[in-house]
């Protein structure tokens, strides 16, 4: 298992802010997510089957629906208000809808959770 | 890996669906070469009618354009007839019309070479203006001839000649059809109707001449004579003769397979011409060529509708990506006349025979005629005119071998009567949907209307339910509508639309496989994780999906209890969390009031509650019991562990509520005590999941206070014992509950019903209600091993008390030690 990947989309990494350790990854479930406020509002940080972090804002493009209370397959997240799926890397929903959860930069050392807000 | 060769001769409907349905399966398998003698891509051939019609032009009817072929990286060459298949070197050779010669190699070959209109050696069938009608050219040149001419000539009435002829009629031209049939589309209809459809294409100016042999067409004479000559006139036996400047030939169809025969491909001999495949749609003769369309004859048969060539085209995709899974066994085929303002529908054995008996209505004033042919008390064929809204649901009786008996009495007043006979909601207008205007709301729960769902089926070339409710959310919420917009969708594609029947559907789009054998697979290899499942059933993709994991993961607890480990991030957020999701993500909570009755003391604590947590709204439900609304995820432990009641699951798919009046306890009229059974029965069932939710409901006396009429399980009081009712349904389709059967004693009463429930848990699908199981399988099914059967039944009540054993309050098990464990639990909030 990798401990250190590093996942700035070229989108997240324009942000300014620093990285900030956020919780272990086993306080993730697998194929889970959970909840960090920021003062961005409520991210979703998911881990996959393969331990991969992803964090996009929790918030559904369609009707605002929690994407983090949603199920997670490969990289992607079912909402569970009406079944959008979106894409965990860019938070760009898939086709045939569109829209976009806006993704934050989130990496893993040492078995912890960084976020960069 | 190098990738192999894949080469496609026909670039027509039946050849690019398949490889269409071949890049969902492996995208990456092949490189694709595709030959198409006419210089376009590949478009909806069925759809020519209504362009010919003036309803819709062609760039209306692509279905794939240059781009797509670009964008999957398939080398189209448009134009290109291939001549000669070398088998022994693995290659194929086109010419183009200037003489230029393309070749390709192949590992795999895919003919789908189609089929031409049959013209009859009549003489003069080589004038100009005698044409078949196949392909964009042939609707192109009547289109063309409809501009300059008066006077046309359409030989057949079968489907397609009818089509013809009305686009031209449509076009201006003075039409007459010549038939050699006794009635018009005799192989599609029976005389009633068939008159009844003459009739009224009669009154659209249409003229016929039924039972005529052409004998010759001939040339036109006198002045203004093109050279060479036109057609001018159709002459008959019987010695008429009839102005003819356009005579179009539409007597059926001949598969294409001269290629393929040259090239020592065995094309049959005798009546079934055609290039001869297997199951697996691979030619007889060599197992690396494959056909697929209407160039194919399998098992004797060859078909000219579209939605046959759809499934021999999934399943031929299936075997080229190497899955090896399903065969191709024949199809079932309906029929629908694409005529504007005309309705005919029909299928299957339509004209009865031998061991069968029809039920007739026929309404000659109203224009309304409907014939069904049973057999053994199922629908072999059927026949309707004027009101066809019911078709492809007697279509659907029919494949799926439905016994009709228990619904026949109203067979012929359609889908729609028994349901509105009982005040159906949500459904109104069900079977009407060629008559709904665009504006016309279909999905109430997504505010689709008509118009969108038509749009995206013409424009983006939907064939399927799936596709449909991908592209338009129509039908994709509570369900209530799928019999609308399927109506839509046949209505709209007509003979290419394809109903997929329930038992066969594929579970989602991870697996070919149907619920039935995914069950099945759990069952009898003994799988007891997702990961196992999906390994051993070959998932497509790594973790299922949020359709499928849920159901696998109940087939899985449901069929190895205390075995199979459940998995939590496989529930949908409702079960994971144990309350309800609302619009803005806060939660409900409903706990448990056994039969509906509560105490002082618990109505105090959740006053409580509600007020501690700032509650904002406190609602008594429809199943007796108290909603606590508004509740933030990170209280729920502590809201749980407050109110210090069990879980009322109100959630989950699985036991919610039993619905009791006061019964004997308390009522002058109470025969039982409905009361104490009620409480009985949710303290048995506590913790039982099953394939939907499930509600219960126990009246003491038949004023039935409970509605215990609409519920999945229905216990009636009667002085001298209990009626049992069930597959009742109050939500989106009220559906009354049927009798099961009487009882004496309450501990029968516990017994049947456990035993029923079992029955629906060990065999319902995924996310089916009850009443949808028990129409599946039939009630007789159910009364055999729950009434009839009582070693059976003893067994069945026996497996459902040993699913439930030992089961744990979810809420008490996550409120007992918040103070560390809750910490952990996804309910709590991080913070940046």
């Amino acid at each position: 298992m990798t401990l250190d990947t590093p996942l700035d989309t070229p989108r997240a990494a324009a942000t300014e802010g620093e990285w900030k350790a956020i919780c272990a990854l086993t306080d993730i479930p697998r194929l889970g997510a959970r909840v960090v406020a920021s003062r961005h509002g409520d991210i979703a940080i998911f881990r996959t089957a393969a331990d991969e972090v992803f964090a996009i804002h929790d918030k559904c493009p369609h009707k605002g629906g929690p994407l983090s209370q949603g199920i997670v397959h490969g990289r992607e997240v079912t909402c569970p208000l009406h079944g959008w799926k979106l894409a965990l890397d860019s938070g760009e929903a898939l086709a045939p809808d569109v829209g976009c959860s806006k993704p934050f930069a989130v990496k893993l050392v040492a078995g912890q959770v960084l976020l960069r807000s | 890996m190098k990738k192999l060769n894949l080469v496609l001769v026909g670039n027509g409907m039946a050849g690019v669906r398949t490889l269409e349905e071949l890049l969902k399966l492996a995208p990456d398998l092949y490189d694709i070469t595709v030959f198409g003698a006419e210089p376009h891509g590949n478009y909806n051939r069925i759809l020519l009618s209504p362009v010919l019609a003036g309803e819709m032009t062609l760039p209306e009817i692509m279905l794939n354009d240059l781009a797509w072929y670009r964008e999957h990286g398939i080398t189209l060459h448009a134009g290109r007839t291939v001549t000669k298949i070398d088998r022994v070197r693995r290659r194929v050779i086109a010419e183009a019309a200037d003489g230029s010669v393309t070749e390709a190699g192949y590992d795999r070959l895919l003919l789908a070479t189609g089929s031409t209109p049959f013209i009859p050696p009549i003489p003069g069938n080589e004038l100009p203006g005698v044409l078949g009608y196949r392909d964009i050219a042939d609707t192109e040149a009547m289109i063309e001839a409809a501009a300059r001419y008066r006077h046309a000539v359409v030989i057949g009435a079968g489907l397609l000649g009818l089509e013809a002829a009305n686009g031209l009629m449509l076009r201006g031209m003075d039409v007459s059809v010549v038939h050699l049939g006794e009635w018009i589309m005799e192989r599609q209809l029976d005389r009633a109707a068939a008159d009844m459809l003459q009739s009224s294409l009669e009154a659209k100016g249409m003229k016929f001449l039924l039972a005529r042999h052409t004998e010759a067409l001939l040339p036109a004479r006198g002045e203004g004579v093109e050279t060479p000559a036109r057609v001018g006139a159709v002459r008959f036996k019987d010695g008429m003769e009839i102005p003819a400047d356009l005579v179009v030939v539409a007597a059926g169809i001949r598969p294409n397979y001269a290629l393929a025969e040259a090239a020592g491909l065995y094309c049959g001999s005798g009546r079934v011409r055609g290039i001869h495949v297997s199951d697996t749609l691979q030619t007889v003769t060599d197992p690396r060529i494959y056909a697929v369309g209407e160039c194919v004859a399998h098992r004797g048969v060859a078909y000219g509708l579209v939605a046959p060539l759809f499934e021999q085209g999934k399943v031929c995709a299936n075997h080229l990506a190497n899955f090896g899974i399903g065969q191709y066994r024949g199809s079932v085929t309906s029929t629908k006349l694409k005529v504007t303002g005309i309705d005919v529908f029909s299928a299957g054995e339509f004209a009865g025979g031998p061991g069968t008996e029809e039920i007739v209505l026929h309404d000659k004033q109203g224009g309304v005629y409907k014939r069904v042919v049973l057999r053994d008390d199922r629908i072999v064929g059927s026949v309707l005119y004027g009101d066809t809204a019911d078709g492809s649901w007697y279509f659907q009786l029919m494949k799926d071998g439905q016994d009709i008996h228990a619904i026949r009495d109203q067979l012929m007043f359609g889908h729609s009567f028994g349901s509105t006979q009982l005040g159906d909601t949500g459904h109104k207008g069900e079977n009407r949907a060629a008559s709904m205007p665009d504006s016309a709301e279909v999905c109430g729960c997504n505010g689709v209307c008509k118009g969108t769902i038509v749009k995206a089926i013409k424009e983006k070339g939907l064939f399927t339910l799936d596709e449909v409710k991908q592209h338009t959310k129509a039908a994709s919420s509570c369900g209530s509508c799928t019999g609308l917009v399927e109506q839509i969708l046949a209505s709209t594609v007509g003979g290419a639309y394809q109903a997929v029947s329930a038992h066969d559907k594929a579970v989602c789009a991870c697996t070919e496989l149907s619920h039935g054998q995914v069950r099945r697979a759990i069952r009898e290899h003994k799988l007891l994780t997702i990961a196992d499942a999906t390994a051993f059933m070959e998932w497509k993709t790594p973790d299922g999906c949020a359709t499928c994991r849920p159901a696998l993961n109940y087939y899985l607890v449901s069929t190895w209890p205390h075995e199979a480990k459940d998995d939590p991030q496989s529930r949908f957020i409702n079960e994971r969390a144990h309350a309800n999701i609302q619009k803005d993500g806060t939660f409900s909570v409903v706990p448990r009031m056994l039969g509906g009755i509560t105490t002082p003391d618990e109505l105090r604590r959740i006053a409580d509650v509600a007020e501690k947590y700032r509650i904002p709204t406190v609602k008594v439900t429809g199943g007796q019991r108290i909603d606590l609304l508004g509740v933030r995820r990170e209280d729920l432990p502590k809201v749980w562990k407050d109110l210090g009641m069990a879980s009322g699951h109100a959630y989950g798919k699985s036991i919610r509520t039993v619905k009791t009046c006061v019964g004997a306890e308390h009522c002058r009229f109470g025969t039982q005590r409905s009361m104490a059974m009620g409480v009985d029965l949710e303290k048995m069932l506590f913790g039982m999941w099953s394939p939907h939710k499930v509600k219960l409901a126990v009246s003491g006396c038949p004023r039935n206070c409970a509605e215990a009429g609409i519920k999945d399980i229905g216990v009636i009081g009667v002085d001298s014992g209990w009626e049992l009712y069930v597959a009742g349904n109050g939500g989106i389709k009220t559906e009354v509950a049927q009798f099961l059967c009487k009882v004496a004693t309450p501990e029968e009463v516990m017994e049947y019903s456990a035993a029923f429930l079992q029955l629906y848990r060990e065999e319902g699908f995924y996310l089916e209600r009850t009443v949808h199981y028990v129409h599946r399988v039939g009630l007789e099914h159910v009364k055999k091993r729950v009434v009839e059967d009582a070693e059976n039944r003893r067994a069945l009540h026996q497996r459902l008390l040993y699913a439930v054993q030992d089961y744990a309050d979810p809420w008490a098990a996550r409120a007992a030690d918040d103070a560390e464990a809750a910490l952990k639990t996804p309910f709590e909030t991080l913070h940046a």
